[in-house]
């Protein structure tokens, strides 16, 4: 009902836009086409001029509105973030003066060179010197910004530190799964054949390889990370591509299955900092899947914890190895648990490749 | 006859039988309904064909904008019309996940494609290179029919691929595999996604068809006295899109093909390692990135197939109605030829979070940034030109103003895209999407519009209505900015694009409000587009006649053809040209049609 209602109210706008249109056509050729096109000239001449003042305003006004709703420069929670946010800064600042300055050029020519019967348009076709200044000037300009660039990008893309934890992280439709290398800190290896969700094993570990024995896996639950202490992350894909975006960190890794990816950060604020900063006790770190990958991309959603040293080591201390999940009969506990019970649904061997 | 030649003051160029009446035929074979408006190979209705073909897939294209719209702004709504229209898509008049991202996929392609390519290219090159440069048709005439039909062809069947039951393509326009190679992985990797490809490889023919075209035309067939350098920046335009298209389209058709065979016939070039919906794949060995180079060494030039000719028919609008040449004819020259050059070597910035090597991606970062220079250069030769003109504001003059505006806006947010260290923050946010829409959708659309409305006269021997002309061109111009501008403050937030709803996520739900803002004004912005096709058609049959052969005042040749041309487009010979096409104001004089030679007390400046 209420559609109808919009649709029949465009529509009857639309009929008088077009009837008003018609008569001024009438109207122009009763005063003298030539006198009613000079008319027109000058309003629009005006309102070029009107929608850069109210342009100009418009720009300042959203900013005011939306600019402490953006993440804040200096907010960033890593290293690489405050890089991003630096070189984000120096092309803010070089763009919007450039900006402001053409968009008022254009505009003030438009309106200050409108027809008029007392001038004569100037024949001025070419000045070589013009034309090396503005290549030369912006060549510079942007000079100094792909060098800025540069240091930043082989900043933020160089080796990770070799005291770096490792995680690897996992995209799937539509989800995120995360592997710890447990206390040997090397991932044990993998192979997508092995993947048998119904055995405990959804990333496909070999567990012939000794390295896999200690490795945790967690999904549906935050990330954990230990704040300062820099992070490598190892990204994978199941099915398609995502992407690892991490807007709090300022990084984004596409997850490419068949390729695995890497990015490494040190992440400098606690998820607790972090709440307390920016005064929002529900603040949490998200991953978003920043890569169309189907048809739950929108809700793809992982979270991160950023925590202490203690208290990452006592979360990692209850977590228990995929490998026993997937050979209960091979944990020492779940044995000294079952010890008496007779153990009938003995674990099924998984396929070895 | 006599009030055509006062206002020229160069009657030779109005031979005598060809002002009496608006219907002219040069004397040809009998032509029938179908040899002239069907099967027609006069450049002119080809040229009008693709036009038409276009306004439809923009109708259709925007629709699905406002469609997708209505769910990003009113998330918590429903809305029961869009059940009876579209049933399970939209069940319970919410639109649900996989017809948002057909909608978003759908928009993109045809928008790119079939609009900003085939209309803008396909309608002005036909349109306005035999014209421009003295010509009686194209190279190839049939050819250029068949490119119009294999567009056509393509546009069946992309049409037919919106109605089938699994839907059309939903991976996005780019179409990435896996997503788009893997059945398994969703309704729109299904049967539309390979009408897609076959559409688009049609499209390519199509466009091939007609890149080759133009190219020959413009090297071969260019009029006595012609140079080069004499040719109108629209034909410079053209002729570098032509190139670019030629070089790059094959490329894309390629990699489509690969995509077709993994999705068909068990091929493993972009599949590896691969577990999808509880299946393990065979397939080993293939790169998915490997389709991103292969479509992006399109994608990219691509974007300047769409700028280059709204460049060229803008230097060409802003010359003609400051009446004052166009500043630095030969710097423009160069700079869309440096463009053209460097959009071959741009591709992989669309990349840098692929897992690129840092290394080569710091080739690409300085090669992105360097397109800024040329692009600088053009923007300031324009301001050049309006500086101590005496403007005249048509309805194109100031969608030429707007591109230029546009074209600033979006150029400069490209410098922090292109930039690798911040690409890696804003990569597929909204940022993008403002900056892509600005800067190459929208800029390119006013650029089009600006030629629909500057050659409209040309084309029908009728003017667009000038007062809906100023209001569309009102209308849309602060709408663009009000829909794309804040959105860059979205993409700075880190808003994912492809997010049809955005209130599950802490960081990303504080743009209710502007949300709800962009769909509104997309709405209203969207029915002015709707007034200006009525406006068109309307016009077509009951506009204001054009009563002389040169109605702007121009100097270039296709206002010396008759005010409606017959195949042939000139009754008698074909003009002969004796300067550029920029000698407006010179020597006192407002305007000096190319044809005029040179007089002997002529200032030599130029």
């Amino acid at each position: 009902m209420q559609t109808t209602f919009i649709i029949l109210i465009l529509l009857l706008g639309f009929l008088i836009t077009f009837q008003i249109a018609k008569a001024s056509e009438y109207v122009a050729v009763m005063r003298g086409e030539e006198k009613s096109r000079k008319q027109t000239n000058k309003i629009n001449a005006f309102l070029l001029l009107v929608f850069l003042i109210l342009g100009l305003i418009g720009v300042y006004y959203c900013n005011e509105k939306y600019g402490g709703k953006i993440l804040q420069f200096g907010s960033a929670a890593s290293d690489h973030g405050h890089d991003v946010d630096n070189m984000l800064k120096i092309t803010l600042v070089i763009t919007g003066i450039v900006f402001v300055i053409t968009q008022i050029i254009l505009f003030w020519f438009a309106y200050k060179y409108q027809e008029s019967d007392n001038r004569k348009a100037y024949f001025y076709p070419h000045n070589n010197k013009l034309e090396v200044l503005w290549t030369a000037v912006p060549a510079i300009v942007l000079t100094v910004m792909v060098g800025f660039g540069l240091y930043y990008w082989f900043r933020i893309t160089g080796e990770a530190p070799a005291n770096a934890m490792q995680v690897e992280i996992t995209g799937s439709q539509f989800k995120w799964e995360f592997r710890y290398p447990g206390k040997d800190k090397v991932l044990g290896k993998k192979y997508f054949k092995a993947i048998k969700e119904d055995e405990n094993n959804p990333l496909g570990q070999l567990w012939e390889d000794s390295t896999n024995k200690d490795d945790i896996y967690a999904t549906g639950e935050d990330l954990h990370l230990v704040v300062n202490k820099p992070v490598r992350l190892i990204i994978n894909a199941k099915d398609v591509i995502h992407d690892v975006g991490l807007s709090h960190f300022r990084l984004k890794m596409d997850a490419v299955p068949g390729t695995p990816t890497t990015m490494w950060f040190t992440p400098t604020k606690t998820t607790a900092q972090m709440k307390k900063e920016l005064d929002d006790p529900d603040f949490v770190y998200e991953i978003s899947c920043d890569q169309m990958c189907g048809a739950g991309h929108y809700k793809m959603r992982g979270t991160i914890v950023v925590e202490s040293q203690e208290e990452f080591d006592f979360w990692m201390a209850k977590q228990k190895p995929k490998f026993y999940l997937a050979h209960p009969e091979k944990d020492p506990e779940a044995m000294k648990a079952k010890a008496d019970s007779s153990n009938t649904n003995a674990a099924v061997v998984p396929q070895k490749k | 006859m006599s009030n055509e030649a006062n206002m020229h003051g160069h009657a030779e160029v109005i031979t005598h039988h060809d002002v009496h009446h608006d219907e002219h035929h040069v004397h040809h074979h009998k032509e029938t309904f179908i040899t002239k408006y069907i099967f027609s190979q006069d450049h002119k209705t080809i040229g009008k064909q693709f036009l038409i073909t276009g306004i439809v897939w923009a109708i259709i294209g925007g629709l699905f904008s406002v469609l997708f719209r209505l769910q990003l702004g009113f998330p918590e709504q429903t809305f029961p019309i869009l059940e009876t229209f579209f049933g399970k898509w939209a069940a319970g008049g919410v639109i649900q996940p996989e017809f948002y991202y057909a909608l978003v996929t759908i928009h993109g392609t045809v928008l790119v494609f079939f609009v900003l390519t085939a209309g803008l290219s396909g309608t002005f090159a036909n349109l306005l290179i035999p014209l421009q440069i003295g010509a009686r048709d194209m190279a190839s005439p049939f050819l250029n029919m068949l490119s119009y039909w294999f567009f056509f062809i393509a546009s069946v069947i992309m049409f037919s691929s919106l109605f089938v039951h699994t839907g059309p393509a939903s991976g996005g326009w780019t179409v990435y595999p896996p997503l788009s190679a893997l059945h398994q992985a969703g309704q729109g990797s299904k049967i539309g996604m390979d009408l897609w490809l076959i559409s688009m490889a049609m499209f390519i023919v199509s466009s091939l068809l007609g890149g080759l075209n133009y190219i020959a035309t413009i090297l071969n067939m260019r009029t006595k006295g012609m140079s080069m350098t004499r040719m109108p920046l629209t034909m410079w335009a053209i002729l570098f899109t032509a190139i670019l298209g030629v070089l790059s389209f094959p490329v894309l058709l390629s990699g489509a093909i690969l995509l077709l065979f993994d999705r068909n016939l068990g091929t493993s070039f972009y599949l590896s390692d691969i577990y999808v919906a509880g299946q393990i794949l065979p397939n080993e060995g293939g790169s998915a990135i490997l389709f991103q180079h292969l479509f992006w060494f399109l994608g990219h030039p691509e974007v300047y197939i769409i700028l280059l000719p709204a460049m060229g028919m803008v230097s060409e609008i802003l010359s003609v109605n400051s009446r004052k040449p166009i500043f630095g004819y030969m710097a423009m020259v160069g700079s869309l030829f440096a463009i053209c050059i460097l959009a071959f070597l741009v591709w992989a910035h669309h990349m840098f979070v692929t897992g690129l090597n840092p290394f080569l991606g710091a080739f690409f970062v300085l090669l992105t940034l360097l397109i800024a220079v040329p692009s600088a250069i053009k923007v300031f030769n324009w301001l050049t030109t309006l500086w101590r003109g005496n403007i005249r504001f048509t309805p194109a003059t100031l969608f030429a103003i707007g591109f230029v505006s546009l074209f600033i806006s979006g150029g400069l947010t490209g410098l922090f895209l292109g930039n690798s260290t911040i690409d890696i923050h804003l990569h597929d946010t909204k940022f993008v999407v403002a900056h892509f829409h600005i800067v190459m959708g929208v800029a390119s659309m006013f650029g089009m519009h600006a030629g629909i409305y500057h050659w409209f006269p040309k084309m029908f021997g009728r003017f667009l209505n000038h007062t809906l002309g100023y209001i569309h061109f009102w209308i849309t111009m602060v709408g663009a900015y009000l829909i794309f501008w804040p959105m860059h403050y979205e993409g700075l937030a880190g808003v994912p694009r492809r997010y049809l709803d955005l209130r599950e996520w802490h960081s990303f739900n504080k743009f209710d409000d502007l949300n709800k803002m962009i769909t509104v004004v997309s709405i209203i912005v969207f029915a002015a587009q709707l007034m200006f096709v009525f406006n068109f058609f309307y016009s077509i049959f009951k506009g204001r006649k054009v009563r002389t052969p040169n109605p702007w005042g121009s100097n270039t040749l296709e206002w010396t053809t008759p005010i409606n041309p017959g195949h042939g487009n000139w009754p008698g010979e074909i003009p002969e040209v004796h300067r550029w096409a920029y000698d407006y104001a010179k020597d006192g004089r407002e305007f000096i049609p190319q044809t005029e030679p040179i007089g002997p007390n002529e200032s030599t400046d130029h």
